[in-house]
């Protein structure tokens, strides 16, 4: 398990690096910090000891080590566009992101699995063509169009739900959040319905789709002919063998979440770190930009890794030999 | 002619007309390609003649509503253009960038994982360890970083110029690792074929096996998988058009159309954002519907 765990970190670290390589390069590459800094007027000795002062004067590897290890410690330098250092406009703005995908994330699989388990049972029955026919919709319908569409339906026809914003937040400590309030729960639920919708079809199909393969095997058939109640095999022979496949793509639709943020974030107006990037890239605030993509690869190779260790957790013969396959 | 006949007859014609829903799709999907692609002859008005528009036309609501105006069938955008004609006009730019995004795609991913599967050793092993970390990320945030920093990279005139490029090129960047993968796996299963050793033997040169030899085996399941990122295409721009990084409102697409719309909303002009958003729902639901179709056709252990 140790050395699992290990191996694992050791190749995370050069994927890390690599993107870091990237966010570098883009910094070192895209636009000019000394002219802009400089302004109009410069003679060229002001230029060279201002180059000499910034260090842009070393090989791009010592400028690459300087990075990485001002990145350690979370400097990631001025926003072109709001002069504020970028790690601290991160930092604010991530809770809202947390929030929203988290709950996203609990609304799919609370809805999706039981679904896709009464699905994949009764495979011919009406309500199962009903949410066959609502999940291919679901997959159908890019993001931002579901956002317009329950804006209009309870934002603006019905006036139940707040169609922008976070509504009033608590602060705990350096995290501001909604969960605690009235107002911001009601702010919460079109967004993180929004933004759940996609990844609940998906699981629903994937758990009916594992369930249906799963019924067929031998071990349910004999499951039966012991003379287990209906209940026991679904739900404690097979579901439970169904979930090593649901728990990647869940895994790796987290990330897909945290992506798919950007788009919920821009249609409901919702501060969090989508909305800051969205800003940035309009006006090519390069720092921003780099910063949220060295984040979001730090997250998404964490996420990975909980992944795998989950695998470990679900399927005994993962744990035979040295981490297997994967 | 023969051909012809062979096809009339085939099984998988068959499959297709007792599929009432692939029908269906089919015939949604020829809608929306035909009306895009003849949209210079079959729309009422030309969107883009800015001596036609003028504000006093802005928002007029759909023909069917109390106040509509039967010129303008289901209404009219902010500037006063015809909703329909900015609709199949902006079909036709969401289909031109998806279908030459994903041709960009397939080109790039056959190339490479053609290289990576003949070649094999530290060329493979580099190129698909990109491709795998590319593939960790979303396809959409990919396009949207590529697409920032071109804009930062070049100059603001050029980039405005070369937008739709800049597009295309963004989508077509994050959806090659996919095609890679798979004509990788296919070129390693070939490599071991007696045609190529044959070829080797005769002393043929490695590029001329891969695109002679073995290209042309390998290239059906590429197909499949081109067909299915078509629509995901069509999504990725409607997308990065949404967000405001993708193309500009002087030309645009249906993720542009419903950009616009978005804005009024809250003033009850409903019809904007809900038009393009319906056609772009239905469109990328037949693509959805027959894609499943196909595949289910293609594979022979359900027949």
């Amino acid at each position: 398990m140790f050395a699992f765990i290990i191996a694992r970190l050791f190749q995370a670290v050069p994927v890390l690096l690599a993107v870091a390589a990237i966010s570098f390069a883009m910094f070192a590459y895209v636009g000019d910090p000394v002219s802009q800094m400089l302004g109009q007027d410069y003679t060229e000795a002001q230029r060279i000891a201002l180059v000499k002062a910034l260090g842009l004067d070393q090989p791009f590897w010592v400028q690459y080590g300087r990075f990485v290890w001002a990145a350690l410690h979370g400097e990631f330098g001025l926003s072109f566009r709001l002069a504020k250092p970028v790690g601290g406009l991160i930092l604010e703005r991530m809770p809202a992101t947390m929030e929203l995908a988290l709950v996203a994330a609990v609304l799919a699989l609370s809805v999706g699995v039981p679904m896709g388990v009464y699905t994949g049972i009764k495979r011919n029955g009406l309500l199962s063509r009903v949410f066959m026919v609502l999940s291919l919709i679901g997959v159908s319908l890019p993001t931002f169009l579901i956002g317009i569409l329950l804006i209009l339906v309870f934002a603006v026809l019905l006036g139940w739900l707040p169609s922008f914003g976070r509504g009033t937040l608590v602060q705990i400590g350096g995290w501001s959040t909604g969960l605690l309030t009235l107002s911001g729960l009601k702010a919460l639920i079109l967004p993180a319905v929004t933004l759940g919708m996609f990844q609940m079809t998906l699981i629903m199909r994937l758990v009916r789709a594992e369930m249906l393969e799963v019924l067929r095997s031998d071990y349910i058939k004999f499951a039966r002919a012991r003379g287990l109640s209906q209940r026991a095999i679904h739900f404690g022979h097979a579901l439970r063998n169904t979930l090593v496949p649901v728990i990647t793509v869940v895994g790796l639709q987290l990330g897909g979440l945290l992506a798919f943020s950007i788009v919920t974030e821009t249609v409901f107006q919702w501060p969090g770190m989508g909305l800051l990037l969205i800003q940035s890239i309009a006006v090519a605030d390069i720092p921003v930009m780099s910063t949220y993509l060295l984040l979001i690869s730090v997250l998404f190779v964490t996420i990975n890794l909980v992944v795998d260790l989950l695998y470990y957790a679900v399927d005994p013969r993962l744990r035979i030999g040295r981490g297997g396959r994967h | 002619m023969q051909a012809l006949a062979r096809f009339l007859d085939s099984d998988f014609l068959y499959s297709f007309r007792r599929n009432p829903v692939a029908v269906v799709s089919a015939l949604v999907l020829a809608i929306c390609i035909g009306g895009a692609v003849l949209a210079p002859l079959l729309a009422p008005y030309n969107p883009f003649d800015l001596a036609s528009l003028s504000l006093m036309d802005s928002f007029r609501p759909p023909a069917f509503i109390a106040d509509g105006d039967a010129s303008h069938v289901i209404g009219t955008d902010d500037q006063g253009r015809d909703l329909l004609s900015a609709i199949m006009y902006g079909t036709r730019v969401s289909i031109f960038v998806a279908a030459l995004a994903i041709a960009f795609a397939l080109t790039l991913g056959t190339a490479i994982g053609l290289v990576a599967g003949y070649l094999g050793g530290a060329v493979d092993a580099v190129l698909m360890r990109i491709a795998d970390v590319q593939l960790t990320f979303p396809a959409i945030l990919i396009a949207l970083l590529v697409d920032g920093i071109l804009r930062a990279a070049l100059p603001r005139e050029f980039h405005d110029r070369m937008e739709i490029w800049v597009l295309i090129f963004a989508i077509g960047i994050a959806r090659w690792p996919q095609f890679a993968r798979t004509v990788r796996g296919s070129t390693l299963v070939e490599r071991g074929r007696e045609y190529v050793m044959a070829a080797q033997v005769i002393g043929l040169s490695s590029r001329r096996i891969m695109t002679s030899h073995i290209l042309p085996n390998v290239l059906g399941p590429v197909l499949v998988i081109a067909t299915l990122n078509l629509g995901l295409a069509v999504l990725d721009e409607a997308t990065l058009s949404f967000l405001g990084v993708g193309l500009a409102p002087t030309e645009p697409s249906l993720g542009t159309l419903i950009r616009i719309g978005n804005n009024f909303l809250f003033s009850g002009e409903w019809w904007i954002t809900i038009f393009p958003g319906v056609t772009l729902a239905a469109m990328v639901l037949s693509i959805n519907l027959l894609g499943d179709w196909l595949r289910d056709a293609l594979n022979p252990r359900l027949r």
